[in-house]
């Protein structure tokens, strides 16, 4: 106990760790959007024909669509010419080629965030794609992966390396057109992670991004696209830092997940981008789409969140089972304090016969903080012997906070079975008052407390990173009783 | 008397939510000694329990309660825990999630540093915490379930005492720890609660029957009603109260 309290007394005070800016020079597009600025981004990338042509039907999409105004959240409304859609640090014309080449000053900030990219990295047995502002800086331990045939790197890496493999998959789970912000990151994405796991084979590693926004007045719009072939597996895991700044700024990320016969992909995700301060200045808005394809028999795609950043969180992973006896899975923890808005959830479409999806939701509000949660499961004809499990829990802290469920379920077969469990309750008074009756201190409680509720999502992470989750949770409700 | 008691209770009053349901309790307990505190439903026992233990939702408008000579109030609930105050909870509530054994070590531990003794690693707890469950005839499977999670009414009650041997109180008030227990479980909770009296520890027994006090036999019987004490004997109080029920004294205060 003692060694973690301290940790947690470490921790508090702390408040948002990650919100320094690295003074480096960068090379950004001035604010704005037409298709111009579109080829711009893509000739700065030396993109392949098929992709601008792809990025411009997208755009011109883009320009017909309305932002959605059906979430529970509210913020002014977003000036998309006011940002600016590309910032890459110098040199840009070529990426680094080795660590050795890269940025001393962007090593160094990572080192900050906890994200070595040197030797500890490699220690930790932990292959990391780091991605700062637009564009990805490093991958480690690509040579040991390609030994294996994993491809993994950046997506501008992809598209030169693999453009027909980049080709076939890019869009094919989301749509250009699928949703506002959808559509505005295929149009502007400016880098991300690709991976690319071969038939037969099991990812050797555990793969991770970092995401960093750096650059004030920037957007940044990333793309991820993951292929497990058949029989392969691979486990993935994104995290996400950001300055403290009083603007918002926008993220609006895309996750395409494929999964081929019998194929399993893992991706885990720990966001904590800034979330703004106590009186909701600033803090990034973070309009998501994740998306998982169970294209093949026998496939899984299990999604793990822990969600505690963000002034905004937009986002529901989701898992489209079209193969046989595929599954899909969606573990999450949603926190929000002080002004944080979280709609999150996720979808499961049940296309192929025998498919079985679990949805475990965790939301925790403090502060004024609002969240919600919106799911859908949506069981479809062919979708006979389709089964769905879904349970929402809401843990309140505080009288000023709230928890609102929406899950919708559309059955068209009648041999579904589909069950939804809910519950919301308030950080007990009565749980509180027990442990201090024990003598522990109202910090430890509520931590406590707080990581029994989240306990089955924290489960699925990966070891390495389940520490780091629980930390994060207990600087996100800081303050938040007593 | 002796020098100082353990626990002085003067003339305190206290309210909830508005209602006044203390008016006026003095008690004074000694170490060494066992009181059970009685009464009729809605007199006023387990808020007396909560407000010594530091329920917020309780509002003290009267009066003054000392431990060990200090002001009791000016301790908030965990500092008053760590004091040597427990409360055995009438409804222990249930923690999901959290690892029974883990609450306890955390409590124990807080308690140990407070008073800047070594806190004690997991291995010396698993033996410690072994041994009083073996005694209080728990099962393993207590290890890992979560706080009280599904536990039956019974076994919240019998790991409240086991708390209570953990940590080792200097007072200990006991909330209707008796009620809902089938004959051989109220053996076994009595056993433990009779394994914690000493010359330097004093006990209180909040209760609504008799029965718990054939096993632990009290020193002093009180009779609580209408929010102060309206009655005090020995233990033959609770017998007669058995055989006349509570009329009898509610009555006889007013005649």
């Amino acid at each position: 106990m003692s060694s973690k309290s301290q940790d947690v007394q470490a921790l508090v005070g702390a408040k948002y760790r990650h919100g320094f800016v690295t003074d480096i020079e960068s090379d950004a597009l001035p604010p704005g959007l037409d298709e111009g600025v579109v080829a711009a981004i893509s000739r700065k990338k030396n993109e392949p024909q098929f992709l601008l042509d792809w990025r411009l039907k997208a755009f011109r999409h883009w320009r017909t669509m309305h932002e959605p105004s059906w979430a529970h959240v509210h913020y002014k409304p977003i000036d998309y010419q006011d940002i600016s859609y590309y910032s890459a640090p110098r040199p840009p014309a070529n990426a680094p080629k080795s660590l050795d080449e890269v940025d001393p000053k962007l090593l160094a900030t990572y080192e900050k965030l906890g994200i070595p990219l040197h030797e500890r990295a490699r220690l930790a047995g932990v292959a990391v794609d780091a991605v700062f502002d637009s564009v990805s800086v490093a991958t480690t331990f690509k040579e040991k992966l390609g030994k294996a045939g994993v491809i993994f790197c950046s997506f501008s890496d992809a598209v030169r390396d693999h453009p027909r493999l980049v080709e076939r998959y890019l869009g094919t789970v989301v749509p250009a057109g699928d949703n506002f912000f959808a559509a505005l990151n295929s149009a502007v994405f400016s880098d991300g992670s690709f991976v690319y796991v071969p038939p037969g084979v099991r990812c050797p590693m555990e793969l991770s991004t970092y995401f960093r926004i750096n650059a004030a007045k920037t957007g940044q719009f990333e793309r991820t696209l993951i292929i497990a072939a058949e029989g392969a597996s691979v486990s993935y895991l994104e995290g996400c830092t950001a300055p403290m700044r009083d603007e918002n700024q926008l993220h609006a990320a895309v996750v395409e997940l494929v999964a081929l016969d019998n194929a399993q992909i893992k991706y885990s995700t720990v966001q904590n981008w800034y979330p703004g301060d106590e009186n909701g200045v600033g803090g990034i808005f973070n309009f998501v789409t994740k998306r998982g394809e169970c294209r093949g028999r026998n496939s899984k795609i299990s999604w793990t969140q822990v969600e505690t950043g963000s002034a905004i969180t937009w986002k529901y992973p989701s898992c489209v089972l079209k193969g046989e006896n595929s599954i899909g899975e969606f573990y999450s923890v949603a926190v929000a304090n002080n002004y944080q808005q979280a709609d999150t959830g996720s979808k499961m479409i049940h296309i192929g016969r025998n498919t079985k999806s679990t949805i475990i939701s965790k939301g925790i509000s403090a502060g004024h903080a609002a969240n919600t949660y919106r799911g859908l499961v949506k069981i479809l004809p062919s979708a006979s012997g389709a089964r769905n499990f879904t349970q929402c829990d809401s843990l309140l802290l505080g009288a000023d906070c709230s928890a609102q469920t929406f899950p919708y379920m559309e059955v068209k077969n009648p041999t579904a079975t589909v069950e939804h469990e809910a519950s919301t309750s308030k950080i007990g008074e009565d749980q509180l008052f027990y442990c201090l009756q024990r003598g522990i201190s109202a910090e430890d409680a509520v931590n406590m407390i707080v990581s029994g509720f989240c306990k089955v999502v924290f489960k699925e992470l990966p070891m390495e990173f389940a520490v780091e989750a629980q930390n994060l949770l207990s600087v996100s409700l800081e303050g938040a009783v007593g | 008397m002796k020098n100082t008691s353990l626990l002085e209770i003067s003339d305190l009053s206290a309210r909830v939510a508005g209602k006044d349901i203390l008016k006026g309790v003095n008690l004074t307990v000694n170490a060494g000694e066992v009181h059970a505190i009685m009464g009729p439903n809605g007199s006023g026992k387990s808020t007396l329990a909560q407000v010594l233990a530091g329920r917020e939702d309780y509002e003290v408008t009267r009066g003054s309660v000392t431990f060990e000579g200090k002001d009791l109030f000016a301790l908030p609930t965990e500092e008053r825990a760590r004091a040597g105050l427990f409360l055995g909870f009438q409804y222990p509530v249930e923690i999901p999630g959290v690892n029974n054994v883990y609450l306890l070590k955390a409590a124990l531990n807080a308690k140990r540093k407070a008073a800047g003794e070594p806190e004690v690693d997991a291995y010396e707890f698993l033996t410690l915490i072994r041994h009083k469950m073996k005694f209080m005839h728990m099962s393993e499977s207590f290890l890992t379930r979560g706080v009280n999670e599904g536990f039956s009414g019974g076994e919240k009650k019998r790991n409240e005492v086991l708390q209570m041997l953990v940590l080792e109180p200097k007072l200990a008030i006991l909330d209707e720890t008796d009620s809902g227990l089938d004959i051989d479980a109220l053996k076994v909770v009595s056993k433990g609660v009779n394994s914690l009296r000493d010359p330097r520890r004093a006990l209180v027994l909040v209760t609504h029957y008799q029965r718990l006090l054939d096993y632990v036999v009290p020193d002093f019987v009180h009779v609580l009603s209408g929010g102060r004490i309206v009655k005090s004997g020995d233990k033959s109080l609770a017998q007669e109260l058995e055989q006349r029920g509570y009329d009898w004294v509610t009555e006889s205060r007013v005649a």
